[in-house]
């Protein structure tokens, strides 16, 4: 065993991020406690909910199924990088807002991050598809309906 | 929970990863996509002293053809599985099982190899690779050797492997001509571990006439399991006598036997039909 402190240098959002963290500090723990950023929640820490989820150099991950120091050289996007300036909001965000795709909130985070990369790779999805990408975000208020509803409303609004 | 505390090697080089697994033997585990040993870590059902983290190495995640075997790197992750049209060409039973497995956000840093070095026997891809006569090309500072996916599943989470050896690549043999493949599962939810599933290959004669019929299964035993079938009609029977589920809070073992005669029949009529089509 060792406690031995490894650097962790990454970009968060756009800005660059360094700090010395123990090898075991997962990276969802990083991003909420070293970092301060709380919008990306933590569920169930073993890959299952989904609500931990952040971008990896764009790509869907689940930060509690990572260490920070895995992260070094990467970029990172959380939730808090979405809205474009105060009080504005992203149009995935505005879409979820309008089309009702939240209630308590928990689970709303993991799905923003994962939908904006789906998204991204499909403009014009199908509901099929919609309810196959959130199948990895579990949410326990909405019954998804308004969730595939929001999702659909922001590829509306984004072709 | 969180993990216990281990020592973190960024692995410069294969032979770097090789000689600090050599040193530390079972203490130290490689770190590929990490989707099972993390979750296993937050549990603390394992705690490494030493993780060796692979995910710096350039050219690990190759997916490539050789002799018309398909070739698939240490590093190669369940979503480039799903993706790679080398894969949809040459092996297409691996990429209909991808969707399977786990969730988009898993299978994005997910691998082959390190799912198969975990063999979970509830899980898609070691029976894949079964039903596909696949070979494992296993490395450590002794050389290397290479090990049938029939001698590489000796147990629950238990491996061919040597504590000091890495699973570096799979290699898929050509797919016969007039051979048809098919991959079939029942989940209680989208992207659980199946209650069963089944992985079949059927190849016909140039008479037309099925030559040979093989299933393998998952979460129906203590590792994959392979049936070669004597003929399609007496399949699901053979299968289901030839098993031995797993009985839990899921299903009974009953239910699961019920379920791989049911998926067997399926997949064997689709993989008849599909071998069909490839003559």
């Amino acid at each position: 065993m060792s406690d031995d402190k490894v650097k962790v240098r990454t970009t968060v959002n756009g800005a660059r991020v360094e700090r010395d963290t123990e090898p075991r500090l997962l990276l969802s723990d990083f991003i909420r406690h070293e970092l301060g950023l709380t919008g990306t929640h933590v569920g169930c820490e073993h890959g299952v909910c989904g609500a931990c989820t952040v971008l990896v150099d764009g790509v869907p991950m689940r930060a509690c199924l990572m260490f920070a120091v895995q992260a070094s050289g990467r970029a990172l996007e959380t939730v808090e990088g979405l809205a474009p300036a105060p009080g504005r909001l992203h149009p995935l965000q505005e879409a979820f807002r309008d089309a009702h795709g939240l209630q308590c909130g928990f689970c709303t985070p993991g799905i923003l991050m994962t939908m904006k990369a789906f998204l991204a790779e499909h403009p014009d999805p199908g509901e099929a598809e919609i309810r196959e990408a959130l199948s990895g975000n579990l949410c326990r208020c909405t019954g998804y309906q308004h969730i595939v509803d929001a999702v659909k409303l922001a590829a509306e609004r984004g072709r | 929970m969180k993990p216990a505390p281990f020592r973190y090697v960024a692995a410069e080089s294969l032979e770097h990863a090789l000689a600090a697994k050599a040193n530390e033997g079972e203490d130290a585990k490689f770190l590929a996509g990490g989707q099972s040993l993390v979750p296993a870590m937050n549990f603390r059902l394992a705690q490494p002293a030493t993780l060796i983290d692979l995910n710096g190495l350039a050219n690990l995640d190759d997916v490539r053809t050789e002799g018309g075997a398909l070739r698939i790197g240490a590093l190669a992750r369940h979503r480039r599985i799903e993706r790679d049209p080398l894969v949809a060409r040459h092996a297409p039973l691996l990429a209909e099982a991808a969707p399977h497995v786990a969730h988009p956000q898993i299978r994005n840093r997910g691998t082959l190899c390190g799912n198969l070095a975990h063999a979970d026997p509830a899980s898609e891809f070691p029976a894949v690779v079964l039903a596909l006569g696949a070979r494992m090309r296993v490395r450590s500072t002794r050389g290397e050797r290479w090990v049938g996916a029939s001698d590489f599943f000796r147990g629950v989470f238990t491996t061919a492997l040597a504590p000091d050896e890495m699973l570096v690549e799979v290699e898929l043999p050509p797919v016969p001509a007039r051979t048809g493949t098919c991959f079939l599962e029942v989940a209680r939810r989208r992207g659980d571990y199946a209650l069963v599933g089944v992985a079949t290959v059927v190849t016909l004669g140039a008479d037309g006439k099925v030559a040979s019929a093989r299933v393998a299964l998952c979460n129906a035993g203590v590792t994959p399991v392979l049936v070669a079938v004597d003929d399609l009609d007496g399949a699901p029977e053979q299968v289901r006598k030839a098993i031995d589920p797993p009985e839990n809070v899921h299903a009974t073992g009953a239910f699961r036997r019920h379920l791989a005669g049911v998926l067997t029949r399926r997949a064997l009529a689709a993989a008849l039909e599909r071998a069909g089509r490839a003559a």
